[in-house]
């Protein structure tokens, strides 16, 4: 067991003025075979790694991160955590994983800083409103917590959103999910981190994937920049890259990966003290406890790895936000950057085993991942070590795109995600 | 930003123009003789590809023509710009 | 009042324009061409503000956009209040207002100083560790850590500035107007290139403007007299513009660059109005020089964070620039000649320098042994290992390092100082070079990260490539300029330079005390309070990554972006983890440069200019008559047309039972129109609609659906043959746009052996739509030449006609089930032919109504609107329209689609009317449908998609989409709403006229 966090220990270590933590986690070099392999050292395959240790059993487990942990998307996304979408199917999948946020730092011994401050959804128009409604409707009767707001309830809720009536996209109300919030990010891969690592999980890093190794139908191993590595099950959660991993196995994916940005103000006092989104200007804003306004953009409409995106979208974002919040004009912009997301053509992820026995994907999560990271390392790490998935992620197949049974959270729903 | 030289108009600003995905996916002649399976994979799956990619592009803004663009998805270099319908480059 | 620090008058400051400030309160006085920061140092004002996480007092640390610690917030409790602004980039102008952040009560009693007392139990990341217990209290912690964390206030108040942008475009851009720059953009401009030259200081010259040690040089002038010459020649350049104020924010591909003009800041109130504030260019440039010199750097010592101490260039800035002094006793720190020649400048001009403690064993360059020659004591192989004074510096320990620079040894000698000048070398500003995509190279010896590899058309010049000393700038600009140019020679080549060469070098990142490091406080990040030991622990702890330890130290994440201290936190990596420093690397170089003002990126786009509205030839009409509005895609739509004070509700139920009792007129201009030409029109359409084109007879029109390739419907119309070969589409108004964008993709990519012809005309005619059984009579008074009989003149057929003399067509096709005639006119006559339309109908009462009373029309007879009773899922099969599917076309587009295994599925959801039990209750749009109430979870089988009281039917009506729907008809279904439950029951989505006798009525 490794030495507890808490306010006790952080005194007693004071005392020896810090000098003997242990390591967080520590730095693995690759075995030679493993019971699986997880490709991707992001909060998704450490939570996958994490809950394969940890209900499932297995012990001989390995995360292979191309460069540094938690260094993709996860460490690069706006942080923000709800569980209010329209189907069912994705409202399952998504709540599951607020459950587990809901006791996550407790659980992990690491504070995540899950800050349930809530999420409002902006309507803008009138079919918008019939949109949020039905989303609200829907939310209640599968028992999440959402309630529309109309305006004035929206200003009340948080007062520095401009509700005149007089505005190019008037505010004509909106849904609030007050156990939604944010989280802070680089803690989720840490914390997951440190617990795999606890439990024997060897994390990997500086370790990139060159290639799967098959045997007919199933597959035997990855080679990697640090050597051939033989393993019975592979699971991808390379966000991203997860095309380009499926490439090396002679599979296609129904993915796109376009350059997402976001960025954030200088730190401020508290001024905003809940996350507002709108769809339909593209303006997401919450505050970091550290104060930055942080803002999510949008993404372009090409294929890029570059993790850089187009200045028109950093403009079309803050034209949003000030239209909104023209009281943010005299802010100032401290940081921008770029992920890349793998997009689906109906929004929703991919939890899915392939045609190849062994080969398991995690992918497809687009702009919205990082909410579902606890849910998702779990039900992927149920998946497999089951050889078959849960019934929360039964809808996110594969076969989907054959049969056309998609989870259409884009077109059905208007909802960011 | 890029700057694209529409082969039409010539250098104009990335603003001006649209993306239209993988390029040389000919929608299929007798799409009714196609297995689920097969039709899926003209629908949805892509080679998304890191690396030097064929793809279209639309000068939306400008034009509106389509034409093929040759890009290296790793550090968005264009490699090189031709008209529907001409052949693509073998490497 | 305070002592003045003004010790020299300076050409750069105009002592006879005296300016009088706020800071804190009181007022200062300072004169034209100081920043704040040099103002409130000729005040002797050094503490400025509280650190972010201990709220230890800071002062003014450089003197420049680097500043980590001087940062205010300007203008307090007004609409142009700013936070976070550094106090060395304010120009002061009169009734400038200013305070200290992040300090309660005041700055020099604050509150938050306790931290610095607890600081041993908050070390790096102490916020993953605790705070965890009980797991409901996180959020009452967290209210704390927001309140004691962020720095100055957001504004309030709505900006009264005004922003703009501006495109540029030029053969090449120089980014920094030193004297690398002033030479590049001269000689680039002389070739006939079109240059333009920015800086982001208010002044050309960076800074060798002020250099004029004996030492340095230039054609036997000092440096400064030179350059003001070459300054003074660029001004008669007709190829040059010059921008000052001007700071390069972000540098993309292909040499795509913004940057922020400053126009207004430094002016006082009355000279600001009505002028743009700030502008920001961008910039598209054949050719990028950047010139963007080197930031000094500070060392890291114990307790090196106090008011007094600064960069030991700011303080030879701040006298030989400003004419200010720092201090009284002045202490320099340093491993470099550069303290030197600060400190031989101060001596000149009569401030005393106390000392210089230099980690070297000794140098023998000119200028030290000309400081030497001063009598200014010099303490060799000595470092500071302690500082003392709370608010301001009052003594600096130091005492000997041993050979290999680990440790201390001897006695410890205190000397007394106010001020404290660090030299720690310098590290050339690569920022936009990195931005670009260039990669760096590490040079072992200069130990600084340096351009080696340029990613597009542009090269780094001067110290920005690690070129530090005049002679060799000069010699190497030559060089580069006449490769990177083209050009066959510079105006400069060949010229004589002198100047110093400094040859003993020692670099040591973090600098050791007599005490362990447990137990002081190195500061790498001035600004988030990060220490070294920070770093080694966050090193202990496993986050060996550069990105790793920056995000657990927070090191380089304030608004400065770590522009002094990065280089130090990657030493102390690599001394302490045992890596190289080049292999190491560097954490990414993120844009902007300097942060840039939202407002600065938004521009001109704000307000209605966010996204412009259309609006139809009518709409002046439509506010005459008090129409209220609805946004629809782009477009102002009238939605109702209240009188004398009704309600919407009532306005519609009015406006509902004209149009069915005599008349009502709607505008339809919005609707998208599509003409399409060519000899294989029909072949087209019949491709991308769901039914068959071919027999479509001249003059008659016909309803068509149009799929995704999903088979997913996308969009619907009426399209009229107007002649063999020519059809006008309409589409759905919000869906214009990508109708034509589709339209076009196929028509060029898939199919361009077809001759078809699209254009947009949208916006060039208006419709007005008269609908109602008396919508005939009113025709035949605007168009009395045309035979209105059924037989001449039948539904879904179409007519040109002439209202006096102006072209109209005429299609009698309906959308509420009416008999109704849709008049299209060219844009320019829409309001006169709607006046004429009002005019002839009212006799029998014609009513205008907007889009609440046609939606509420069509849904009466169950027609549906795409994109509110479909959401992307929904196929026409599901709408419960197989009648419009072509069976024996070949294929569509979407057609496949309907035939996977999902999609043929019977227990879809599909379109189907709703009717209340109770008559009165109107269904909210959105509401989910259950068949069970007493299931968990409950089950539901889909939506209400519209749902209105109908006025005609004195009840209400509702459309949903229910799984299986079709197979339910009168079946009993329940809405189960937040606080009660409604009773419905399924109907035929046709409410009214199901036998649509009135079309012809």
């Amino acid at each position: 067991m490794k030495n507890k966090y808490s306010v006790f220990s952080l005194i007693k270590n004071a005392f020896s003025y810090h000098e003997n933590w242990e390591k967080a986690w520590k730095d693995a070099t690759p075995k030679k075979e493993y019971d699986v392999v997880i490709v991707g050292g992001g909060g998704h395959g450490l939570a996958t790694a994490y809950y394969l240790a940890k209900k499932h059993n297995m012990k001989n487990i390995a995360v292979v991160e191309k460069g540094w942990i938690g260094g993709g998307n996860t460490g690069r996304n706006t942080t923000i955590i709800r569980s209010n979408y329209l189907w069912d199917a994705s409202a399952g999948l998504y709540d599951h994983a607020l459950k587990i946020w809901e006791g996550l730092s407790q659980e992990l011994n690491y504070n995540v800083m899950f800050s349930q401050r809530g999420v409002m959804n902006l309507a803008h128009n009138l079919q918008d409103v019939r949109d949020l409604k039905r989303r609200t409707h829907a939310n209640r009767l599968n028992g999440i917590d959402a309630v529309y707001l109309n305006t004035d309830e929206v200003k009340k809720f948080c007062p520095i959103i401009n509700t005149s009536p007089d505005i190019r996209y008037p505010v004509l109300g909106g849904t609030l999910q007050r156990r939604a919030g944010t989280a802070r990010h680089d803690a989720v891969a840490w914390g997951y981190a440190r617990g795999a690592d606890e439990m024997g999980v060897d994390i990997i890093q500086n370790c990139e994937v060159k290639g799967i190794k098959r045997n007919g139908d199933s597959v035997e191993g990855i080679e990697t920049t640090k050597g051939f590595i033989k393993t019975k099950k592979i699971g991808v959660v390379a966000a991203g890259h997860s095309s380009v991993i499926a490439n090396m196995a002679g599979l296609r994916l129904p993915l796109e990966s376009k350059p997402l940005q976001a960025l954030v103000s200088e730190p401020v006092k508290p001024i905003i003290d809940t996350v507002v989104m709108s769809n339909a200007v593209h303006a997401y804003v919450s505050q970091s406890d550290k104060g930055e306004l942080v803002i999510g953009a949008g993404t372009d409409d090409y294929v890029s790895y570059s993790q850089k995106g187009s200045h028109q979208i950093v403009e079309g974002t803050l034209n949003a936000i000030l239209e909104l919040y023209p009281i943010f004009s005299r802010m100032r912009m401290l940081r921008q950057w770029g992920g890349i997301v793998d997009i689906c053509p109906d929004a929703s992820p991919i939890l899915s085993k392939t045609a190849i026995k062994g080969l398991y994907f995690n992918c497809g999560w687009g702009t919205g991942g990082f909410k579902a990271t606890p849910g998702s390392g779990d039900l992927f790490a149920h998946t497999i070590a089951n050889d078959e998935p849960h019934k929360l992620n039964a809808a996110f197949n594969l076969n989907r795109f054959v049969s056309g049974d998609l989870v259409d959270e884009h077109g059905a729903a208007a909802v960011a995600h | 930003m890029f700057i694209i030289n529409c082969p039409y108009c010539g250098e104009r600003d990335q603003q001006e123009f649209k993306a239209g995905g993988e390029a040389h996916i000919e929608r299929p002649k007798q799409p009714t003789e196609l297995s689920d399976d097969e039709w899926a994979e003209y629908l949805f799956m892509r080679k998304n590809i890191k690396g030097v990619q064929f793809e279209r592009w639309n000068h939306a803004h400008g034009c509106r023509k389509w034409f093929n663009m040759v890009r290296d998805t790793s550090n968005d270099e264009i490699k090189l710009i031709y008209k529907m319908g001409e052949k693509p480059p073998v490497e | 009042m305070p002592e003045n620090f003004r010790v020299k008058s300076s050409e750069f400051i105009d002592e006879t324009n005296r300016i009088s400030f706020k800071f804190n309160g009181k007022t200062y006085y300072g004169f034209r061409g100081d920043t704040l920061a040099s103002a409130l140092l000729a005040n002797n004002v050094h503490l400025v503000g509280r650190s972010f996480k201990y709220h230890r007092p800071r002062g003014i640390m450089t003197s420049g956009s680097e500043e980590p610690n001087a940062i205010v917030q300007v203008n307090e409790n007004t609409d142009t209040t700013e936070p976070n602004v550094r106090a060395t980039e304010i120009e002061i102008y009169e009734g400038l207002e200013a305070s200290s952040q992040n300090c309660w009560p005041n700055v020099n009693f604050d509150i938050g100083g306790i931290n610095n007392l607890i600081s041993p139990f908050l070390p790096a990341g102490f916020y993953y560790k605790t705070f965890m217990w009980p797991s409901s209290f996180w959020e009452k912690y967290e209210y704390f850590i927001r309140h004691s964390a962020g720095l100055g206030k957001s504004p309030k108040k709505k900006d009264p500035d005004i922003y703009d942008h501006r495109y540029v475009h030029c053969d090449v851009l120089v980014v920094g107007a030193g004297i690398s720059g002033i030479l590049a953009a001269k000689n680039a401009a002389k070739n006939n290139l079109k240059t333009l030259l920015v800086d982001e200081k208010n002044e050309l010259g960076g800074s060798t403007l002020f250099q004029n040690e004996e030492f340095n040089k230039i054609e036997n002038q000092s440096s400064s007299e030179w350059l003001k010459k070459q300054i003074q020649e660029l001004k008669d350049l007709k190829n040059l513009e010059v921008k000052v104020r001007t700071s390069v924010a972000a540098y993309h591909g292909y040499n795509y660059l913004l940057a922020r003009e400053n126009l207004t800041d430094h002016l006082e109130k009355k000279d600001k109005q009505n002028k743009v504030r700030q502008r920001l260019l961008k910039i598209r440039a054949k050719k990028v020089i950047l010139a963007t010199g080197a930031l000094e750097r500070p060392l890291i010592f114990n307790n090196n964070d106090r008011p007094g101490i600064m960069l030991s260039s700011a303080v030879k800035k701040y006298a030989d620039f400003y004419g200010v002094a720092c201090g009284k006793k002045i202490v320099f720190f340093t491993n470099n000649d550069s303290a030197y020649e600060s400190a031989l400048c101060l001596h000149n001009k009569g401030i005393k320098v106390e000392a210089i403690i230099d980690i070297r064993e000794n140098s023998d360059s000119k200028t030290v042994k000309s400081l030497e020659a001063s009598g200014i004591k010099i303490h060799w192989s000595h470092t500071i290992v302690d500082t003392h004074g709370y608010k301001r510096l009052n003594n600096v320990s130091i005492m000997k390092l041993s050979k290999d620079g680990m440790t201390v040894t001897g006695k410890k000698i205190k000397i007394s100082c106010d001020c404290l000048g660090m030299a720690g070398g310098w590290t050339p500003a690569v920022h936009l070079f990195t931005q670009s995509g260039g990669k760096l190279r590490f040079d072992e010896d200069n130990k600084v990260f340096l351009p080696s590899k340029y990613p597009s058309k542009q090269i780094s010049v001067g110290s920005c490539s690690g070129d530090f000393k005049i002679n060799s700038i000069i010699k190497n600009l030559d060089l580069n300029l006449k490769d990177f140019l083209e050009i066959k020679k510079t105006d400069f080549e060949n010229i004589d330079v002198k100047c110093d060469s400094e040859k003993s070098k020692r670099n040591i990142w973090l600098l050791p005390s007599d005490k362990s490091i447990g137990k002081t406080k190195p500061f790498v990040d001035y600004q988030n309070d990060a220490t070294a030991k920070d770093i080694k622990l966050a090193l202990r702890e496993g986050f060996r990554s550069i990105e790793h330890v920056k995000r657990y130290t927070t090191t380089g994440m304030g608004t400065d972006q770590g522009k002094l201290g990065n280089m130090h936190a990657l030493g102390i990596i690599a001394d302490t983890a045992d890596v190289k420093m080049g292999e190491l690397g560097t954490t990414t170089f993120r844009p902007p440069y300097t942060p840039l003002t939202f407002g600065t990126i938004v521009g001109r786009n704000v307000g209605e200019f966010f996204d412009i509205f259309r609006r139809t030839p009518m709409n002046d009409w439509h506010i005459e008559h008090k129409a209220e509005f609805e946004n629809v895609g782009q477009w102002k739509r009238a939605w109702y047309y209240p009188v004398n004070g009704e309600t919407m509700h009532e306005a519609v139920q009015r406006e509902s039972k004209a149009a069915r009792e005599s008349a009502g007129i709607l505008d339809a201009s919005t609707l998208g129109k599509i003409d399409i030409q060519g000899s294989d029109s029909s072949e087209f359409l019949n491709r991308v609609y769901t039914n068959a084109w071919s027999k479509l007879a001249i003059g008659n029109c016909r309803y068509g659906l149009m799929l995704n390739e999903d088979g997913m419907v996308y969009d619907d119309g009426v399209t009229t043959r107007l002649g063999e070969n020519h059809y006008i589409m309409t589409t759905t108004t919000g869906g214009a746009a990508n109708v034509l964008g589709k339209l076009e993709d196929y028509l060029q990519t898939e199919w361009p052996e077809l001759d078809v012809y699209l254009t947009s005309v949208t916006d060039h005619y208006a419709t007005a739509s008269v609908c109602g059984p008396n919508s005939k009579k009113i025709l035949n008074k605007i168009v009395p030449d045309i035979e209105l009989s059924d037989e001449n003149f039948p539904h879904m057929s179409f007519k040109e006609a002439k209202i006096g003399n102006i072209n109209c067509r005429i299609m009698r096709i309906s959308f509420t089930g009416e008999l109704s005639y849709e008049i299209n006119v060219q844009a320019s006559y829409g309001k006169s032919v709607w006046e004429k339309c009002i005019e002839a109908g009212k006799e029998f009462n014609i009513t205008p109504y907007g889009t609440e009373t046609m939606h509420l029309l069509r849904a009466e007879k169950g027609f549906i609107i795409v994109g509110q009773d479909t959401d992307g899922t929904m196929t026409p099969v599901d709408l419960q329209m197989d009648w419009i599917v072509s069976k024996k076309k070949y294929d569509f587009i979407g057609k496949r689609s309907l035939y996977r295994s999902d999609t043929m599925r019977e227990d879809r959801k599909q379109l189907i009317g709703l009717l209340t039990d109770d008559p009165s209750i109107v269904l909210e749009e959105g509401a989910q449908i259950v068949s069970e109430l007493n299931q968990n979870p409950i089950q539901m089988l889909g939506h209400v998609t519209s749902s209105y009281f109908s006025p005609n039917l004195n009840k209400s009506i509702a459309l949903a989409v229910v799984k299986g729907g079709k197979d339910m008809l009168g079946k009993k279904l329940y809405i189960p709403m937040e606080n009660k439950t409604i009773n419905v029951t399924v109907s035929n989505p046709v409410f009214f006229d199901k036998e649509n006798l009135r079309i012809n009525a």
